[in-house]
């Protein structure tokens, strides 16, 4: 995941390969604006407190860490020298400079089906913004991962490089949600399961992902353990508001929603919705059954839910549309993986505040509060009341997730 | 020396409901504003969760939230023969402390003062004749109206969603809200919150003894609602842990679920926490402020320069700010002359407390402003003509809390401990009732703050000095509206009824309310306030007080809060509309 080759201050190979689009372009530049927005590049690329896009934040992956690189046009530390067609290359290829390989979470999966014009586009905007001189020393991975030439065998096995092709069979909206939801939007690179070597799985796209701390949930048209209850406009509202009747963003989503999809058009947030809801539903699993309410477990949790949660949850689980997440046939609440419960009760969190709806109300920790059994007696109620059903949550993975919260302030 | 800062377009003086509401409407308006907060920030989930926010000892008994006296205190006396002490703990009145100042803490009754109470001298010399008010009594009409201030009331509670019912629309009476009030150009945002059966029975009583009870108004919401600037509340659960600490249900309305989240939003705000304004400063001709000095939370000094200056503190500290700057004359209360500190009023409460037979009234049912209440002894509601008062206040059975280390309600004789004690609490607390008197409080001559001579703050700055005490007009009326709020009371045909009309001297040691008004008064004539109608300072015009306590000419038989959250929203119209374009004196 490198796009600037830092380290190669000098070699100013402005190989001109034929600029092939007029970079002064406005309309260019303001595709490309908007293209940023979609592909959601400035949250990555921008340190805490940092120049846009300079770079320097630190990923967390499950193999290392790497720092986002600069790509201001500055010429020594940012891209400022890169020809187009390396820029290209690095998008849709995962190649950097000289032909080093970048690391996958540089979404390079999702970006080679961008087309090479929007990529043009977007390399005219980068060159428009502020440049700014910010070494970044992007590879700290531990041996052998910080040998880029093994990409080459990484993606051998996970890399599919080529275009989106469109499919005649729907609308135009429809694949126009597709290309993005697939390419610069780079939805399955959180919500796509990953293989052990960090490929996506792609017989189970948009299933569900857990990476840095939070499972980011199904978003396919799967009913219960996806989106499939929620209607196009639920989808639109989340998307453009950060909130609908079901549930607010919050974590990694939170940023999202704030950087990219609450500024995306209109017509870009409705051609999201009609894909997602059009797409994965095959995925149908066994209905769980829930667990019966004398169960000891959902006793117990009955008991914290009413002392703890009801005041804002609410009695019927129904919380408050924009205010309070729903938990009654919530399909967050019903994951396999618990991993987002389970850091919501034990450390909080605040869902995004947008400018339709500002409120950005939070949910307040309750690791001082509830032990280990607490927590996973509360949230087996929540997962087996109102409707839901999912496994019980047990005592293990609460107290490793205290852990680990822990370890990671 | 103080590090120097690039200029804002505005600095505010702490931030509550009035420094959030300027600082909202004037970066809107596009300026490039700071607020400097003497406290800390203060949020809903991480400093009022409901997980632990009904601690009753932490925040109820040793006050957490509060300001602390050896942060800023002052000191006391009843009259100026006395000398004047330090207050050294916070007892009979309440200073917040902390984003969201006194907008956390409240109970959320949300009143709008009497018309007539805007043009309170008039009104009473044209009734009662001129020889009606005592020689001493300071008591002036508004520089505003109540018609000018309704759109602005409006604003207030539509930001808040307040819960209530109507009894004047337009000129038009409506049945089961409050027929006495003044005209409003709409319905409460929100339906009136659900009554606890204490409030049904105390309704039922004053209906039968020929009175027109209503629903308080109350800023604890009935149901969800999203305001003007797109904020969300939700709906209050009763759980009645409003007044002493913040709500944890995004359900009070405060600074905090009501303005900051959307003011955050505003590039050109910033909000400067942990640093008190140590004064403002003035040019050389000591008619314009050049800004602020302040001290970090590490004793660092700063100035902050602005082009205008918001005094946004809780009003007794308002009142300091300008006396410590040395803005406007300071009021002497021997000659009568100055104005700075003149006219300090209070609120003169009273209770009845009723034992009934066999009731089972649960009064943990609770929220701040729930609560039916009367208004037929308000203001000039009702003929004082041989009463020998002026004045008047609302009464009724609110339910603010029943909290179980403060509320013990016993049967007079009952031990003070004990097994007796615990068996009398335990008998008495489902059929105890806790009427009040909510009462005017007139300014005189006699009562008001200047800055001590002898004490000083950490800082070093004098303390203000208060001097107050009730004046007869306030115990009689207290006595008066005490005697009609026990006969309604006997008419739920109690087992016990104890009266405690309000008795002087004015004392410090037993909580009363956190209604502490005047002092940077606005009015037509310089000679006798601060502030011109819209609330700038006479003397250095770049200087607002925009809607503080401080502001009141003397008190009203109401809370209040509402009136400065409109006053707040009148003074950041005059100041976008009219002061932005030509800055100079507004009047």
């Amino acid at each position: 995941m490198r796009l600037a080759f830092s380290a190669l201050v000098g070699l100013a190979a402005l190989t001109d390969a034929a600029i092939a689009q007029d970079l002064q372009s406005f309309d260019a530049i303001e595709r490309g604006r908007y293209l940023a927005v979609l592909a959601d590049c400035a949250p990555c690329h921008t340190a805490p407190g940092g120049q846009p896009f300079a770079g320097g934040l630190v990923l967390q992956t499950p193999f290392g860490n790497l720092a986002t690189p600069n790509i201001t046009p500055d010429r020594e530390t940012g891209i400022g020298n890169w020809t187009d067609d390396e820029f290209v290359a690095a998008l849709h290829d995962g190649r950097g400079r000289a032909g080093t390989r970048l690391y996958p979470a540089m979404p390079y999966p999702a970006y080679t089906k961008m087309t090479r014009d929007d990529v043009l586009d977007l390399r005219a905007y980068l060159a428009t913004v502020t440049p700014v001189r910010n070494q970044v020393i992007a590879n700290q991975l531990p041996f052998p991962l910080n040998i880029r030439l093994a990409m080459l065998f990484w993606n051998w096995l996970n890399f599919a490089p080529g275009g989106y092709e469109p499919n005649p069979q729907k609308s135009a909206e429809w694949n126009r949600g597709a290309y993005i939801v697939e390419g610069a939007a780079h939805c399955g690179t959180c919500h796509t399961p990953k293989t052990v070597l960090g490929g996506d799985k792609n017989d189970a796209p948009f299933s569900g992902a857990t990476l840095q701390g939070w499972f980011a949930p199904s978003i396919t048209a799967n009913p219960r353990s996806g989106i499939g209850n929620w209607s196009k406009d639920d989808l639109v509202q989340y998307l453009k508001t950060g909130a609908n009747d079901w549930t607010l963003a919050f974590g990694p989503m939170a940023e999202a929603v704030s950087h990219s999809t609450s500024k995306m058009i209109d017509g870009d947030i409705a051609a999201i919705a009609a894909y997602l809801k059009d797409s994965g539903a095959a995925l149908a699993t066994a209905e769980p059954a829930a667990l019966a309410p004398d169960d000891k477990a959902m006793r117990a949790g009955a008991a914290i839910y009413k002392d703890s949660c009801a005041a804002c949850h609410r009695d019927s689980g129904d919380g408050e549309a924009n205010l309070f997440p729903r938990l009654s046939g919530s399909a967050l609440v019903q994951s396999g993986d618990p991993t987002t419960l389970l850091r919501v009760v034990l450390q909080g969190s605040r869902a995004v505040s947008t400018s339709s709806r500002p409120t950005a109300p939070a949910m307040p920790a309750f690791d001082w509060r509830l032990d280990d059994a607490q927590v996973a007696a509360v949230l087996t109620y929540i997962r087996n009341n109102w409707g839901n059903a999912a496994p019980p949550i047990s005592v293990g993975p609460v107290a490793s997730e205290r852990a680990s919260l822990a370890m990671s302030p | 020396m103080p590090r120097k800062l690039p200029p804002k377009d505005v600095v505010i003086i702490g931030l509550g409901w009035t420094g959030s509401i300027l600082g909202y409407e004037l970066a809107k308006a596009g300026l490039d504003v700071v607020a400097i907060e003497r406290g800390p920030w203060r949020d809903t989930a991480t400093d009022f969760p409901p997980a632990y926010i009904q601690d009753e000892l932490r925040y109820a008994v040793r006050l957490d939230l509060f300001l602390r006296p050896d942060q800023e205190t002052l000191t006391f006396r009843n009259n100026v023969g006395e000398p004047a002490l330090p207050i050294r703990s916070f007892v009979s009145f309440l200073p917040g402390n902390g984003v969201g100042g006194a907008g956390v803490h409240w109970n959320g009754q949300t009143w709008r003062f009497l018309p007539t109470d805007f043009r309170v001298r008039s009104q009473l010399e044209e009734r009662y004749g001129k020889d009606a008010l005592p020689a001493d009594m300071t008591i002036q009409d508004w520089p505003v109206s109540y018609d000018e201030l309704e759109p602005y009331y409006d604003r207030f509670e539509k930001l808040c969603g307040t819960s209530g019912k109507a009894g004047n629309i337009r000129g038009k009476k409506h049945a089961g809200g409050n027929p006495f009030e003044g005209w409003r150009s709409a319905e409460y945002p929100t339906p009136p919150l659900k009554q606890a059966y204490g409030p049904a029975l105390f309704a039922e009583a004053a209906r039968k003894t020929g009175h027109s009870p209503f629903p308080q108004p109350a800023s604890n919401l009935s149901e969800a609602y999203v305001n003007p600037l797109g904020l969300k509340l939700g709906q209050c659960t009763y759980c009645g842990f409003c007044e002493r600490f913040g709500c944890g249900n995004y359900s009070k309305a405060s600074p905090q679920t009501c303005v900051l989240p959307a003011l955050l939003r505003f590039p050109n705000f910033t909000a400067q926490t942990e640093s008190e304004v140590t004064r403002i400063n003035l040019d050389s001709t000591g008619k314009r402020a050049t800004g602020v000095s302040y001290v970090d939370v590490s004793g660092e000094e700063w100035e902050q320069p602005a082009s205008i200056v918001l005094v946004c503190a809780y009003a007794l500290f308002n009142v300091r700010m300008l006396l410590l700057s040395g803005i406007g004359m300071p009021y002497d209360a021997q000659t009568g002359q100055g104005v700075v500190g003149r006219n300090y009023a209070y609120q003169t409460t009273s209770s009845v407390g009723v034992i009934l037979k066999d009731k089972v009234l649960n009064p943990f049912i609770a929220t701040g402003a729930h609560g039916m209440i009367i208004d037929d002894y308000n203001g000039d509601n009702f003929d004082h003509h041989g009463l020998g008062f002026v004045g008047g206040g609302y009464m009724g059975m609110g339910q603010p809390n029943s909290r179980p280390i403060q509320t013990r309600p016993v049967p007079a004789g009952t031990p003070k401990w004990g097994a007796q004690w615990k068996k009398a609490t335990a008998e008495t607390f489902n059929r105890a009732m806790s009427l009040s008197t909510h009462g005017s409080c007139y300014s005189y001559r006699d009562c008001f703050l200047d800055l001590d001579p002898t004490y000083k703050d950490r800082l070093g700055r004098p303390l203000m000095r208060m001097t107050f005490d009730f004046h007869d007009n306030e115990l009689k009326m207290s006595a008066y509206l005490t005697d009609r709020l026990a006969d309604i009371a006997r008419a739920l045909d109690p087992v016990e009824i104890a009266t405690s009309p309000r008795k002087g001297p004015y004392t410090l040691n037993a909580y009363q309310t956190t209604h502490n008004t005047g002092g940077t008064v606005m009015g037509a004539d310089p000679a006798t306030s601060v502030l011109n109608r819209y609330c700038q300072s006479w003397d250095v015009h770049n200087v607002f007080v925009p809607g503080g306590a401080s502001v009141f000419p003397q008190n009203h038989g109401y809370n209040p809060t509402d009136t400065v959250g409109a006053l707040a929203y009148w003074t950041a119209d005059a100041i976008k509309d009219r002061y932005l374009k030509n800055p100079g004196p507004l009047a």
